[in-house]
C-alpha cells in the first residue's frame, strides 16, 4: 500500500511531440491517498488508460515523474512496481485450471504452497468460483473468465495499487452490481489503494470515494460525487455527470445577472466582468416548469422515465432538459421555466467562475 | 418441418460427382486395377489377387524405403518447427521491418522444387560450388556424392532453407493475434519470459502449429524433385526416399503391378499417420476444454 504521486507527468504517443493536442496525456499533478478508492471517469479516448498503464509501469511517461511513498518509480519495470491490474476484456491462461490461473502471480513470486492455497481458496470464495476450481480456464464464459481476471488481481494481499480498467464490460448487469460491491468490501477491508477505470457514472459514482474526471488528455475536476454533481468545475462534468446531464446556455454577465437574448437569470452570486465563451450551467433537477413563473420556454416533448419526468425544451435556441417529479402534472399551457438561483453555475470558457457574495 | 423432397435436385450434384470421378476416383482405380493384375506385354492381364502386396510387405527394399522416410520427415520436423517459432518470436511486430522480413521469408517458398534442388546440387558440389569448395578448403570433408551422411546433411538442410519459412509465418500470424492485454497480465503476474511462452504464446500458436505440422508432415513425406535433383537418391540407396522408390520401379523398371500395391500402400500410410496426429490433437484439445 502506498501514497502514488504523479509530479509533471504528462504523455505523448508521438515520437517528438510538438503541441499540447500532440499529449495523449496532459501534464498532471495529483497524489493518490494511499488506501484511497477512486474512480477515473471520462469518456473514451480520454487518457484514462493512458493514465492507468503509466502508473502500472507498462508504459514509460514522456516526462515527469511517479513516485510510491515518495520512491521515484518512474523508471522501474511492472514486476518492481508490486501493483495489480486488471483489464477490460477477460485474461485467462487457457491451459490452467481456475485454480492455477489464480496461484499465478503467487507462484511467479515464490510464495509456500499452504499459502497459496489458502489464498486461491479465500478468492475462489469471493469470486464464487469454488466449484470450478479444478475446471481448464479455456472452456468457461467471458465473465466467469473476467471473475479469474479480477481474482488474479486480488489474489496477493501486499501490492501497492490495485488497478482496474473497465473491468466489468463484460459482465452481466446484474453480476456487475454483485461484483462491485465485492470490490468495495475488499477494499474496505484491506484498504488497498484502488483506482477504478469507467465510463460509467454510475459505477464512478457508487464505487469510489473520489471521482476524478478526465477529459481530452486532463483531468478537469477531481472530487466526492456530491461536489461533481453540485458544482462541476468543467462543462464537460456537468454534461457528463447526470441523467441528462447540465444545461449549459451562452449567457452575458452582468453582477449578478445573467442575460441571455435580452432577458435575464438571477444569480446567488456577484460576478466581474467575463471575457471569452460565457455560459451558465444549470442542472435538470433545478429548473423548474411552470405557468407563470420565469422565462419563455417551449416544450418539445416530455419523457416519463418511471421515477421523473425529462422535459425536453428550447430555451432562446438552446435544448434543454427540466426534471419534474413523477407526480406532477405537465399541462400545455405551462411554457416558463425557472431555475433555482443557488444551484447556478458560471463558466467561461468552459471553466467555472467562482463569484463573490452579492 | 416438411422437407421438400425433389429428387432433379440430383442434377445439381452431377457437376461435382464428374469433377471428382475424373479427377480423383478413376486415376486411383486405375492404380488399384494394376495391383490386383499382372502383364507380361502385349497389353496382357492377368489376375494376380493380393499377390503384389504380398510380395511388396516382405521386401526389404519397401521397408527401408520407408525407413528413410520416416526418419527424413521426424528430423525436418524436428528441425523446422522449434526453429520456425524461434523466428517467429524474434521477428519485429510491426512497420517496415516486420514487411521486409515477410517479404524475404516468403521468397524460398515461392521457388520452384527442381530450382530449389539445381541450387543445392550447385551450392554443395566441391568442385564449383561455394559451399562444399569453402568446406573442401576448410579441409572439411564433404561430398554429398559419395558420403551417405554429407548426403543426407545436404537434403535436410536444403529442406529446412525451403520450407522454415512456412512454419514461421504460420507462427508468426498466430503471435499476432494475441492481444496486448496477454502479455500486459503476464507483466503483472510478475510471469518470467519462459512461461509467457509457455502459458500464453504457445497455447495460440497451438491451431496454427498444428497445420504447419501437418502440412509439413504430408509434404515431406511425398518429397521427390528435390533430392531427386541433388543426389537422385544416392550414394547407393541412401538418400531413395518412398516417392523416388516408386518412381524408379513404376517408370524405370515398369514393374506397374508392384509399383501399384506400393503406392496404393503409401496412400494409405500418409492417409493413416495423418488421421492418428488430426485426431490425437483434437482429442487433447478436447479434453482440454
Amino acid at each position: 500500500m502506498a501514497k502514488i504521486t504523479l509530479d509533471n507527468l504528462a504523455h505523448s504517443y508521438l515520437p517528438n511531440p510538438a503541441s499540447e493536442d500532440d499529449y495523449a496525456l496532459k501534464e498532471l499533478n495529483h497524489d493518490w491517498d494511499d488506501g484511497a478508492a477512486y474512480a477515473l471517469l471520462g469518456s473514451s479516448g480520454c487518457g484514462k488508460s493512458t493514465l492507468l498503464n503509466i502508473i502500472s509501469g507498462l508504459l514509460q511517461p514522456s516526462q515527469g515523474r511517479i513516485l510510491f511513498d515518495g520512491r521515484d518509480v518512474t523508471h522501474a519495470p511492472t514486476a518492481a512496481r508490486n501493483i495489480a491490474q486488471v483489464f477490460q476484456f477477460p485474461v485467462v491462461y487457457d491451459t490452467m485450471t481456475v485454480r492455477d490461473n489464480l496461484a499465478f502471480p503467487l507462484r511467479n513470486r515464490g510464495r509456500d504452497e499452504a499459502y497459496i492455497a489458502q489464498r486461491v481458496q479465500e478468492i475462489a470464495r469471493m469470486i464464487g468460483m469454488e466449484e470450478m476450481l479444478n475446471k481448464k480456464a479455456r472452456g468457461l464464459t467471458a465473465d466467469a473468465k473476467q471473475k479469474i481476471s479480477l481474482g488474479r488481481g486480488m489474489v496477493r494481499k501486499d501490492v501497492n495499487a490495485l488497478l482496474f480498467d473497465e473491468p466489468l464490460t463484460v459482465i452481466d448487469p446484474h453480476m456487475k452490481w454483485e461484483l462491485r460491491t465485492q470490490l468495495k468490501k475488499l477494499h474496505h477491508d484491506f484498504g488497498h489503494t484502488m483506482i477504478y477505470v469507467t465510463h460509467d457514472q454510475t459505477e464512478a459514482l457508487t464505487f469510489a470515494d473520489k471521482v476524478v474526471v478526465m477529459y481530452d488528455g486532463r483531468v478537469v475536476q477531481i472530487g466526492t460525487p456530491e461536489e461533481l454533481f453540485e458544482r462541476p468545475e468543467h462543462t464537460f462534468v456537468g454534461y457528463f455527470i447526470g441523467s441528462p446531464g447540465m444545461n449549459v446556455i451562452p449567457a452575458r454577465i452582468d453582477g449578478n445577472k445573467a442575460y441571455v437574448n435580452g432577458a435575464f437569470v438571477e444569480l446567488s452570486q456577484s460576478y466581474r466582468p467575463l471575457s471569452g465563451k460565457v455560459e451558465i450551467g444549470v442542472r435538470p433537477e433545478y429548473a423548474r416548469l411552470s405557468q407563470t413563473e420565469g422565462l419563455p420556454v417551449k416544450v418539445r416533448r416530455v419523457e416519463d422515465v418511471g421515477r421523473h419526468k425529462i422535459i425536453r425544451a428550447e430555451f432562446f435556441g438552446n435544448d434543454i432538459n427540466i426534471i419534474a417529479d413523477e407526480g406532477e402534472h405537465i399541462s400545455a399551457d405551462m411554457n416558463r421555466v425557472s431555475f433555482d438561483a443557488g444551484h447556478v453555475n458560471v463558466y467561461a470558457n468552459d471553466w467555472r467562475v467562482q463569484g463573490e457574495a452579492a | 418441418m416438411e422437407k421438400t423432397v425433389n429428387q432433379k435436385a440430383w442434377f445439381l450434384v452431377l457437376p461435382v460427382l464428374l469433377l471428382v470421378a475424373f479427377s480423383a476416383v478413376i486415376p486411383l482405380m486405375t492404380v488399384v486395377n494394376y495391383s490386383v493384375q499382372d502383364t507380361f506385354g502385349n497389353n496382357q492381364f492377368f489376375w494376380a489377387g493380393l499377390d503384389w502386396f504380398r510380395e511388396m510387405l516382405s521386401s526389404d527394399r519397401m521397408w527401408n524405403a520407408l525407413g528413410r522416410q520416416l526418419a527424413f520427415s521426424g528430423i525436418i520436423l524436428a528441425i523446422e518447427v522449434p526453429l520456425g517459432i524461434f523466428v517467429a518470436l524474434n521477428m519485429p511486430k510491426s512497420g517496415f521491418w516486420a514487411s521486409l522480413c515477410l517479404v524475404l521469408m516468403s521468397l524460398p517458398l515461392l521457388i520452384p522444387w527442381n530450382v530449389v534442388g539445381t541450387i543445392w546440387q550447385i551450392f554443395g558440389r566441391v568442385d564449383i560450388g561455394l559451399l562444399g569448395y569453402t568446406l573442401d578448403a576448410m579441409g572439411v570433408s564433404y561430398n554429398y556424392t559419395q558420403d551417405t551422411l554429407a548426403a543426407w546433411i545436404t537434403i535436410v538442410t536444403m529442406d529446412v532453407w525451403h520450407w522454415t519459412s512456412l512454419v514461421a509465418l504460420l507462427a508468426y500470424a498466430g503471435l499476432k493475434s494475441i492481444p496486448d492485454a496477454y502479455y500486459q497480465a503476464a507483466k503483472i503476474d510478475q510471469a518470467s519470459r519462459w512461461k509467457v511462452f509457455r502459458f500464453i504464446e504457445l497455447p495460440k500458436m497451438m491451431g496454427v502449429l498444428m497445420i504447419a505440422i501437418l502440412l509439413r508432415f504430408m509434404d515431406s513425406f511425398m518429397i521427390y524433385t528435390e533430392p531427386f535433383v541433388v543426389t537422385g537418391g544416392g550414394p547407393g540407396n541412401a538418400t531413395t526416399l518412398l516417392s523416388i522408390d516408386l518412381v524408379k520401379m513404376a517408370l524405370g523398371q515398369f514393374d506397374l503391378g508392384p509399383a501399384a500395391a506400393f503406392s496404393i500402400m503409401y496412400f494409405l500410410v500418409i492417409l493413416l499417420i495423418s488421421w492418428v496426429f488430426y485426431t490425437v490433437m483434437t482429442n487433447l484439445d478436447r479434453k482440454g476444454a
